[in-house]
């Protein structure tokens, strides 16, 4: 079985963040870049899988990470095989600078299409973009089902279960493979790579496709990538908030319950 | 030109799900349904596509005028199927309407119907969207990105913009209209979808209002210490009418449901008060809340970051704090 994991490199949450106001687009140069932390944990998750299939006898589970990023994330895969993917796939091409989720669907469509996965795995949201629609928009593309947002997962042979949380309560879903899931945060913590893994990493296929590469797919896909073809999604302007300031700190001095009541009333707000 | 002055009549498709079946109560539209029907208002005719099990379409079609809809395009789908069956009936409401605009709540339904539409169609998607408007230019969305330190706007070039609203950020009310209701024909695409096999619903265990839009949020973290001392933190919230929010480090300990997560992984919220007791106020934290009106902190820790952001902070020990707090307030009453 093949098994793709979408991973996606984001700049790192504990640095500071920074928006091109010009452009709207992501200024990577201001902060560090690293694996989406639910793309790591899915990653682990699909790992686990391969890895309890080879001892039970179960079969070859052959595990995929895929990225759609620019060239200098590529870092972030070398992590992938690290951890324990058989090898790796890059979408990197400097005409998809700014590609809106639209176009985002189609190149990573036509590059799972290329690879003939199983089973896709994404994550279920991202911290620079945590709109969680890639998922269902990569399943609408290559005709699959897609069960959305699970907190456990489990895999056999034909099929791919796991429970999710909606309004109001717990429902259980199921898809036939092949198939498209997005995992959330509930996956297991990553594994850190040992040495070991790092130095086998160099030695796994890391493989660099432009949108040439993906002509073929691309065409079957219906894709025009004439940027003027099809409507767009862009961003017309982006501003930054000012910074919040600290306002009044206070030491207890048995009297803290009291003080936060004042103003509370102070301000209307009890 | 401000956007409340651009008035147009064009078709604006707001998508409206069933919500839950509860026994013995009746069928009633997903969270999210009023908010829609307020954004369309704004930007056109707010035309529904009230999608659910047969038997339950004519209440929720009800439903869907009373909160404004001018029109009403009903549609009948297996709840046991995911995904597909919904963008099918949305699929065909576009090309019966050639709206301007179709607005989805960014709920988890919603947002898998929009991205599955928007992939279809090939159309521009707005996604998490705090705001909608209609400028010269046509309709834009605003988003709240990288934990609100930034707002960004975004427009399709041209066509329809299929837009997903983040639950809860949407004040404006559509007046209530006469239900005028038709069934919208559908073509089922045959796209494969994900089947449902069971669901367990959650018994809401009190009255508190929704975090995602509640005007009041207290959140606890680690420093509750353990989900019996998290009681606490419901006792703050039910005398101040807040909803209940937790860090992280809280859900993974056990104290609350996940689905009460504030942040960069949880929810995003905007409240007009927001108390965060034992959370030190991680980055990732911040991320979801530092957009709050006020802000108050209670650490005992007087490095923690949240002071940072805090309105008013309180260095000090949160089980004499609060309970104290909680009594004041009483008193006040
Ligand atoms: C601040 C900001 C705002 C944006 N707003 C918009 C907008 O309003 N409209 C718009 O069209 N685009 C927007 N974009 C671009 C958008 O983030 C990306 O096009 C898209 O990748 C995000 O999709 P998503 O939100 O569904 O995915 P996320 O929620 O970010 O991710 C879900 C999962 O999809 C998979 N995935 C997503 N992207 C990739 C990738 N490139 N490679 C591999 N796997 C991936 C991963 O498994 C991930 O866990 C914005 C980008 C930024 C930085
Ligand atoms: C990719 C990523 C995404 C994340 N997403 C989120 C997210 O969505 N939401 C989120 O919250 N976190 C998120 N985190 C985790 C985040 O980094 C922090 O680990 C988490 O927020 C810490 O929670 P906390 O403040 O409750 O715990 P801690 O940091 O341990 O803080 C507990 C606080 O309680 C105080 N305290 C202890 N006892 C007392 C007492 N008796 N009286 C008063 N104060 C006391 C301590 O001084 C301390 O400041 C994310 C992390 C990553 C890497």
């Amino acid at each position: 079985m093949k098994i793709v994991v979408l991973v996606k490199p984001v700049p790192d949450t504990y640095g500071d963040r920074v928006l091109n106001l010009e452009t709207g687009l992501a200024d990577r140069a201001a902060s560090e870049t690293v694996l989406d932390e639910i793309t790591e944990r899915a990653l682990e998750a699909v790992i686990r899988h391969a890895e309890e299939s080879a001892k039970s006898g179960a079969g070859d589970v052959e595990v995929i990470a895929m990225t759609m990023a620019p060239a200098e994330s590529q870092s972030t895969l070398r992590k992938a095989l690290a951890m324990g993917a058989a090898s790796a796939v890059h979408v990197a091409d400097e005409r998809l600078a700014g590609a809106d989720l639209v176009r985002t669907a189609e190149v990573l469509a036509a590059a799972l299409r290329r690879a003939g996965a199983d089973l896709i795995v994404a994550g279920n949201g991202s911290t620079d973009g945590s709109g969680g629609v890639m998922p269902s928009m990569l399943a609408e593309l290559l005709e699959l089902p897609a069960a959305t947002r699970l907190e456990t997962l489990e895999i056999t042979a034909d099929a791919v279960r796991g429970t999710r949380e909606t309004d109001g309560g717990t429902m259980t879903v199921t898809a036939a493979l092949p198939a498209v899931v997005s995992v959330t945060e509930r996956m297991p913590d990553p594994r850190f790579p040992a040495l070991k893994g790092i130095m086998g990493a160099k030695k796994k296929p890391l493989e660099v496709l432009t949108l040439d590469d993906l002509g073929a797919e691309l065409e079957a896909l219906g894709v025009e990538l004439d940027e003027t073809a099809s409507a767009r999604s862009i961003m017309v302007a982006a501003t930054q908030r000012p910074a919040r300031e600290a306002g009044e700190i206070i030491t207890d001095d048995g009297t803290a319950g009291e003080r936060i009541a004042a103003f509370l009333a102070d301000r209307r707000l009890a | 030109m401000t956007s409340t002055e651009m008035t147009s009549n064009e078709p604006i498709l707001t998508l409206l799900l069933a919500g839950p079946a509860v026994a013995d109560e009746a069928p009633a539209l997903a969270d999210g349904a009023a908010e829609a029907l307020g954004a369309a208002a704004r930007l056109g005719t707010p035309v529904a596509v009230v999608v659910g099990a047969a038997d339950a379409l004519p209440q929720l079609a009800e439903a869907a005028a009373s909160l404004g809809a001018a029109r009403v395009l009903t549609a009948a789908v297996d709840p046991a199927q995911l995904g597909a069956p919904v963008a099918d009936a949305l699929a065909a409401a576009v090309a019966q309407e050639a709206p301007a605009a179709v607005l989805v709540s960014h709920s988890i339904e919603g947002s898998d119907a929009a991205g599955r539409l928007a992939a279809r169609l090939r159309a521009p998607l707005a996604v998490d969207a705090v705001a909608v408007e209609r400028d010269d230019e046509g309709i834009v969305a605003k988003h709240s990105v990288y934990g609100g330190g930034f707002e960004v706007t975004s427009a399709a070039t041209y066509g329809p913009l299929i837009v997903t609203l983040r639950l809860g950020a949407i004040d404006h009310r559509a007046e209530a209209a006469a239900p005028q209701v038709s069934a919208l024909e559908v073509g089922a695409s045959g796209r494969p979808a994900a089947a449902v096999e069971g669901f367990e619903s959650v018994v809401q265990a009190s009255e508190r209002p929704d975090l995602r839009s509640a005007k009041k949020i207290v959140s606890g973290g680690r420093g509750l210490g353990s989900k019996e001392q998290f009681a606490l933190v419901e006792q703050l919230a039910d005398t101040l009418g807040a909803a209940i929010g937790a860090s992280r480090a809280a859900v993974d300990a056990g104290y609350v449901d996940q689905s009460l997560q504030v942040g960069q992984t949880g929810t995003s919220v905007s409240p007009d008060l927001y108390i965060a007791v034992g959370i030190s106020g991680a980055i990732q934290h911040r991320a979801g809340m530092q957009t709050a009106k006020t802000i108050i902190a209670i650490d005992k820790d007087a490095n923690a970051p949240i002071f940072e952001i805090a309105d008013l902070g309180v260095v000090g020990d949160l089980f004499t704090i609060v309970p104290q707090l909680v009594q004041a307030l009483e008193a006040r009453k």
